[in-house]
C-alpha cells in the first residue's frame, strides 16, 4: 500500500528568522518520534515554512495501522495461582489489563529473571490512521521547542507568537486537528500584501503549488536559492559583486514569504569609513548584502531582500537608502569621535568596567589589561618577539571597548582598536614607526574568533591574544566558573582551543613552524598557567589544584582538537599520557604512533603492565642491569639486552631530534625479540631469586624507559588485551 | 503630511477603533511604556484601549541639536489595546495606510525585537516593523509588568512619529520636519535639543540629582505606606528620570548602574503590586459589575498566594476562554478556526 500524503501547517505570526529555522530543522525528528510510536511508517517526511507557517509534509502515510502482537510478562507464577491452580485476583486481573482470558496465560521463563512468570499475548487491532492523526498532531504544536514562547488574548497557552490557522488535509480529506480554540480545515493564507486571505487547498499535494501561486515560496530552500538568483540578477545589473554571506543569506530567506531584490547606493563619501564599520553596519543594522566593485574594493552600493512586490521598486530603493545614509551618517560620526579620544585615558577607565564580578578586586577589565601586561612580559622571557610592540598592544588591547563604534557594533573589538591605535600612534613621535605594527597585534588579538578561523599573522598579535584568553581562564578556574557539561558561558572552551591552535601553528610541525622555529614556540602550558597564576598574586588566590583542573581542560581540548585533526583517538590519549606541556611534541608523538602495528603495542603493554605490578606489589626495582645474572648464554634475555644495547645510541639520536617515527620503529624492531622473552622459551621475570628477579625487573625497565617517556603504552594498545 | 497632522491621524484613527485618547502624562519619561496609562493599565483584568503621544527624554542621546537622526527628546504615539485583540495586526496595518504607508508602495515587515525594560521589571515579545528598512513601529505582546505575569495579554504600538515623518515628508534631517504650514520640527525643538544637551552632559548638579534620587525613593516607600499607589508611582517615574540625568552626566559608574536599576525596579514593583490590589478592592470597575465583583473574589481567594498569583486568579475568573466547550482542557484563543 501506497499511503497518501499528509499536509499540517501551523499558521501564525511572524516567527524570528533565527528561531524558525530551528523549529523547521526539529519538527521531522519530532513527527517522525510520533509517528513511529503510532506504528505509523511513511515514506519521507519533511519540513517546510516561512514566517507566517511551519508546515510538516509526510509522504506516504499509510491508511491505518498494523495489527500489534506482543508478549507481555505478568507476576511470577506462585504469585498467580493459588494451592488449587486456579489463578489469583492478580493473574485475572493481568489478563483483563490485557484483553485475554485468564485460561490463555502461558507459564515461561523469562530472559534475566528467575523462575517461571505469567505472560499473556495481547492483541491491539490497528486503528485508522484518520482516527490517530488529530491527536498525533495537535502533540506536535507544544513539542516544538523555542527559546522564548508568549501568551496572547487571555490564553494561558504559550507559542513563540500567536497563532491564527491550522490546516490539516491527508489526501483531499481534512484531518480535524484542534488547538488552542482552532479546528484544522482546508484554507492557509496566502501573503500578507499580495494576496490577502484564505487560500483554498483541494489536497495535501497540492500545498506546495497552491501557496506559490498566493506569492508564497514555502519550501525555505527554495526561498534561498531564489533569493541567491536576486542577488545574481543585480549583481549583473550594477556590475558589482555582493559579498558571500551564508549565514546573512539563510536570516534574509527567513525574512519573507516571497523574496524580491532592490539594490541601492550610498554616497562614496562614506567609503572614507573603514570597510568593516561600513558592511557591519549594513549587515547588522539593515540585513544589506555589500558589495565590491569589480577591482574587489567596497562599492558604494548594497542588496536589500525585500518581502514583496511593490508597485513602483523605486519607492522601495529610496526608503532603504534614505535609512542606510542616517546609519551611516551615525556610524562616521562614531568613528570620527573615537579617533579624537586618547585611548591610555580609555585604558584607565576601564577600571570601571566588570570584566568578571566574581574575581572580587582584580574584577575590572583594567586589572585584566594589567594582567595580560604582565603575562607578556613574563612570555618575552621565554618567547622571541617584538616586546616592546607586544606590550604597548597589551595596554591598548581593551580600549576600544570605550569606543562608540565598539559600543554599536561590538563584533567589531579588536579590529576597530586596530584602527584607533594606528592612528594615534601615527602622530606619536615614539612610536610612527611601530604605529602598524602595534594596531596590528591589537586587531589580531582576538583572532582565531573561531574554530578554523584564520590565525593571526603577527606573533605580537598571537602573544597577546594568549595572554588575555590564559588570563580568563586562570581567572575562572580559580573562582569556580570553569564549564560544566554543555554550558560554557565565559566561553572558556574556545579560549583554550585558541591558544592550542595558535601554539600547534607556531610550533613543531605546524602549518607555520618556519616562523615559530627557534622562537621558542610553543609556549610550554605550564609556564603559562604559573605566570598567568602569579598575577593574580595578593587579589585572588589561585590553588595547585585550580593549575592542575586546568591543565586537565587543556588534554581535553587538545585530545578534541588532534582527534579533530584526523589523528586515532588511541594514539593521541597513549601520547598525551606521556605529558603534552610541549603541545607540538605531543602531536609529532601521536603522529608517529600510527607506524606501531597492535602487536608490538601489546608486547609493550605487557611490560608495562607487570612494572605497574612489581610496583604495587611493593618490588623496588634497581635500575641496574648485570649481565652476569643472565642465564646462559644466547638466552631470550641475552638476546633481548643485546639488541636494546645496539639500539639505545639510535634511540637517543631520534629522541633528541624529535624524531619519534624512527623510535617506533626501532620500537617495531625489537618486538620479535621482547616476544620472545614472555614466549614459550622465554624466561621468568619473577624469580624465586631476589637477584634475578631484579635483574630482569631492571632490563624490562630500562626498555620500555624511552618508550615510555613519549607514549603511554597501557593507553597505546586500546583496552581489550 | 504634517506631523501634527501625523498625530491627528493617528489619534482619530485609534479612538475610531474604541482607544481612549488619553493625554501625555505631565512628569518625564523616557518611553511611552513609563505613564501610568501604560505601565499600570496593562496590570489586572480590567480591559483598557488607549492611545497617546508621550513626549519622551533620552538625556544620554542628546546630540546638542547636531546630529540629523538624533534627539535627547522626541514624541512617541503610544497605543495600548488590552486584550490584544487577534486582528491587531490588521488593524495595525490599517492605521499605517491611514498615514501613507501602503503595504502596496512599501515593503512593510516585522522583525524580531524582544522588549525588556530592566527597570519596569517588564518584559514582551515582538518586533520591530520596518517600512523599506526603516524601524516605523515596535510592536510588542506585554507578557510581564512590575515582575507581574500579565493577563490577559496587552498588545503595545509604538510609533516614532519624527522617523515616519521625516520619510513622509521625504527630509534628510529631523530639524527640518514640517510640525505644521508654518513651522519646523527645529524651530520648535532645536534650542531644547541645544540647552538640554549642555545641562545633561556639562551642567546638571550630581549631587543634587544624587539626593533627589533618594529623597523621591523614599517618598515612593512613604506614599506606598500610605495606600497612595498614584502619587507613590509618580515618584518611581521621577527617580528613573533622576537616574537618566545621572547616567547621562557620567556620574554613575558601571557597578553602581546595576545597582541603581535595581531600585527603581522595586519601586515599580511595589507600585504595581499595590495598584493591583487598589483596583481589586475597587472592584476592578472598569469590568462589568458582575465580572468586578467575580474577579475580586477570586482575588481575594488567592490572597495567601501572592499578588502575582491572585492577579491571574483574578483574570482566570473572567476570562471569555473559561466558558468555551473545550477553553478548560486546552485554553482557548477565541476561535478562528481554518475553514470559513
Amino acid at each position: 500500500m501506497i499511503g497518501r500524503d499528509l499536509v499540517f501547517e501551523i499558521g501564525c505570526e511572524e516567527i524570528p528568522a533565527r528561531m524558525l529555522a530551528r523549529a523547521l530543522a526539529e519538527l521531522p525528528g519530532l513527527a517522525r518520534a510520533r509517528l513511529d510510536e503510532a506504528r505509523l511508517a511513511v515514506r519521507e517526511l519533511e519540513a517546510v515554512g516561512t514566517p507566517r507557517r511551519l508546515t510538516l509534509v509526510v509522504r506516504g502515510l499509510p491508511e491505518r495501522q498494523p495489527d500489534l502482537r506482543e508478549r507481555v510478562v505478568g507476576p511470577p507464577v506462585g504469585a498467580a495461582f493459588g494451592k488449587d491452580g486456579a489463578p489469583t485476583r492478580a493473574a485475572i486481573g493481568f489478563a483483563q489489563k490485557n484483553g485475554v482470558a485468564p485460561e490463555a496465560l502461558e507459564r515461561a521463563e523469562v530472559a534475566g529473571k528467575k523462575g517461571l512468570y505469567v505472560v499473556a499475548t495481547r492483541h491491539v487491532p490497528g486503528r485508522p490512521t484518520f482516527e490517530v492523526l488529530p491527536e498525533l498532531l495537535a502533540g506536535l504544536i507544544p513539542a516544538i521547542p523555542w527559546p522564548k514562547s508568549m501568551r496572547w488574548g487571555w490564553s494561558e497557552l504559550g507559542f513563540v507568537r500567536p497563532l491564527h490557522w491550522l490546516v490539516a488535509l491527508w489526501g483531499d480529506e481534512v484531518v480535524p486537528v484542534r488547538w488552542a480554540g482552532l479546528v484544522a480545515g482546508r484554507h492557509s493564507r496566502g501573503h500578507r500584501f499580495l494576496a490577502a486571505g484564505a487560500v483554498e487547498l483541494p489536497s495535501a499535494e497540492s500545498y506546495l503549488e497552491r501557496l506559490r501561486a498566493a506569492f508564497v515560496v514555502a519550501s525555505p530552500d527554495e526561498r534561498r536559492r531564489l533569493c541567491a538568483a536576486e542577488l545574481a540578477r543585480l549583481e549583473a545589473e550594477t556590475g558589482a559583486t555582493a559579498i558571500p554571506d551564508p549565514a546573512l543569506l539563510d536570516e534574509v530567506t527567513n525574512l519573507c514569504e516571497y523574496p524580491v531584490g532592490v539594490a541601492g547606493a550610498f554616497d562614496p563619501a562614506f567609503l572614507e569609513v573603514p570597510e568593516e564599520v561600513l558592511v557591519t553596519t549594513m549587515r547588522n543594522h539593515q540585513r544589506y548584502f555589500a558589495m565590491r566593485a569589480a577591482a574587489g574594493a567596497l562599492a558604494p552600493r548594497f542588496v536589500t531582500i525585500a518581502a514583496t512586490v511593490t508597485r513602483d521598486a523605486a519607492v522601495v530603493r529610496a526608503g532603504n537608502e534614505r535609512v542606510l545614509a542616517a546609519r551611516l551618517a551615525d556610524a562616521r560620526f562614531f568613528f570620527a569621535e573615537d579617533r579624537k579620544k586618547d585611548l591610555d585615558a580609555l585604558r584607565a577607565r576601564l577600571d570601571d568596567v566588570v570584566f568578571q564580578a566574581k574575581l572580587g578586586a582584580a574584577r575590572s577589565t583594567g586589572d585584566k589589561v594589567r594582567r595580560i601586561e604582565g603575562i607578556v612580559a613574563a612570555l618575552a622571557e621565554r618567547v622571541t618577539f617584538d616586546a616592546r610592540v607586544a606590550g604597548r598592544a597589551a595596554a591598548l588591547c581593551k580600549s576600544d571597548l570605550l569606543t562608540g563604534v565598539v559600543g554599536e557594533l561590538p563584533e567589531l573589538q579588536g579590529v576597530m582598536g586596530g584602527h584607533y591605535v594606528r592612528h594615534a600612534l601615527a602622530t606619536d613621535p615614539a612610536w610612527a614607526g611601530d604605529a602598524a605594527r602595534v594596531g596590528q597585534a591589537v586587531s589580531e588579538h582576538y583572532m582565531p574568533r573561531g574554530a578554523g578561523q584564520p590565525l593571526p599573522a603577527s606573533v605580537e598579535g598571537a602573544v597577546v591574544g594568549i595572554a588575555d584568553r590564559i588570563d580568563t581562564l586562570v581567572g575562572c578556574f580559580g573562582t569556580g566558573l570553569e564549564p560544566t557539561g554543555s554550558a560554557d558561558p565565559y566561553g572558556l572552551r574556545r579560549a583554550a582551543n585558541a591558544i592550542l591552535a595558535i601554539c600547534l601553528d607556531l610550533g613543531r610541525g605546524g602549518a607555520r613552524e618556519a616562523v615559530g622555529q627557534g622562537a621558542g614556540w610553543p609556549i610550554s602550558l605550564d609556564y603559562l598557567i604559573e605566570v598567568a597564576a602569579q598575577q593574580f598574586a595578593g587579589k585572588v588566590e589561585i590553588t595547585d589544584t585550580d593549575c592542575g583542573e586546568l591543565h586537565e581542560f587543556f588534554r581535553g581540548r587538545l585530545r578534541t582538537l588532534l582527534v579533530d585533526e584526523g589523528l586515532a583517538a588511541l594514539d593521541v590519549d597513549a601520547a598525551l599520557g606521556a605529558g603534552f606541556d610541549d603541545v607540538c611534541d605531543a602531536r609529532l608523538r601521536a603522529r608517529a604512533l600510527a607506524v606501531v602495528p597492535a602487536a608490538a603495542r601489546e608486547v609493550f603493554k605487557r611490560i608495562a603492565n607487570i612494572l605497574d605490578d612489581a610496583g604495587g606489589k611493593g618490588v623496588a626495582i634497581s635500575g641496574e642491569v648485570r649481565p652476569a645474572l643472565f642465564e646462559a648464554d644466547g638466552n631470550a634475555e641475552h638476546r633481548l639486552w643485546d639488541a636494546f644495547t645496539a639500539a639505545h645510541d639510535r634511540l637517543e639520536a631520534a629522541r633528541a631530534r624529535q624524531a619519534y617515527r624512527d623510535m617506533f620503529a626501532i620500537l617495531v624492531e625489537l618486538q620479535p625479540t621482547v616476544a620472545a622473552f614472555f614466549d614459550k622459551g622465554g624466561v621468568m621475570v619473577m624469580d624465586p631469586r631476589p637477584d634475578v628477579r631484579d635483574n630482569r625487573l631492571s632490563l624490562l625497565q630500562r626498555i620500555l624507559a624511552p618508550f615510555a617517556a613519549i607514549a603511554d603504552f597501557r593507553v597505546a594498545a586500546g583496552a581489550a588485551s | 503630511m504634517y506631523l501634527q497632522d501625523l498625530i491627528f491621524a493617528l489619534s482619530r484613527y485609534w479612538a475610531d477603533n474604541g482607544c481612549v485618547v488619553e493625554q501625555p502624562v505631565d512628569v518625564a519619561v523616557g518611553a511611552g511604556t513609563f505613564p501610568p496609562a501604560t505601565f499600570l493599565r496593562v496590570l489586572g483584568p480590567e480591559p483598557w484601549n488607549a492611545a497617546f503621544p508621550q513626549f519622551c527624554r533620552r538625556p544620554g542621546d542628546g546630540r546638542y541639536g547636531e546630529n540629523p537622526n538624533r534627539l535627547g527628546a522626541y514624541y512617541q504615539f503610544q497605543v495600548g489595546l488590552k486584550p490584544a485583540p487577534l486582528d491587531i495586526q490588521d488593524l495595525y496595518l490599517e492605521s499605517l495606510r491611514r498615514i501613507g504607508l501602503d503595504p502596496r508602495d512599501h515593503d512593510i515587515r516585522c522583525v524580531e525585537d524582544d522588549w525588556e525594560s530592566p527597570t519596569l521589571g517588564a518584559w514582551g515579545l515582538g518586533w520591530e516593523v520596518w517600512a523599506d528598512g526603516m524601524e516605523v513601529t515596535q510592536f510588542t505582546y506585554f507578557q510581564q509588568a512590575g515582575g507581574i505575569d500579565l493577563m490577559p495579554v496587552t498588545g503595545e504600538l509604538t510609533y516614532g512619529v519624527e522617523r515616519i515623518a521625516m520619510y513622509l515628508q521625504d527630509v534628510d534631517s529631523i530639524f527640518d520636519i514640517k510640525w505644521d504650514k508654518h513651522v519646523t520640527y527645529g524651530q520648535l525643538r532645536h534650542p531644547w535639543e541645544v540647552e538640554y544637551s549642555r545641562f545633561h552632559f556639562e551642567e546638571s548638579d550630581a549631587a543634587f540629582y544624587f539626593e533627589l534620587f533618594d529623597r523621591y525613593e523614599r517618598e515612593c516607600a512613604r506614599l506606598l505606606e500610605r495606600r497612595l499607589t498614584l502619587p507613590a508611582y509618580e515618584h518611581c517615574m521621577k527617580s528613573s528620570h533622576a537616574f537618566n540625568v545621572l547616567d547621562a552626566r557620567g556620574a554613575i559608574s558601571v557597578t553602581e548602574r546595576q545597582r541603581f536599576i535595581g531600585r527603581v525596579r522595586k519601586m515599580a514593583r511595589e507600585c504595581a503590586e499595590a495598584y493591583v490590589r487598589s483596583r481589586a478592592a475597587l472592584g476592578f470597575p472598569l469590568l462589568p459589575a458582575a465580572d468586578g465583583a467575580r474577579a475580586r473574589a477570586a482575588f481575594d481567594a488567592a490572597a495567601d498566594d501572592g499578588v502575582n498569583a491572585q492577579a491571574l486568579a483574578a483574570a482566570r475568573a473572567v476570562s471569555p476562554l473559561r466558558a468555551a466547550p473545550d477553553g478548560g482542557a486546552d485554553g482557548a484563543v477565541a476561535g478562528e478556526g481554518g475553514a470559513p
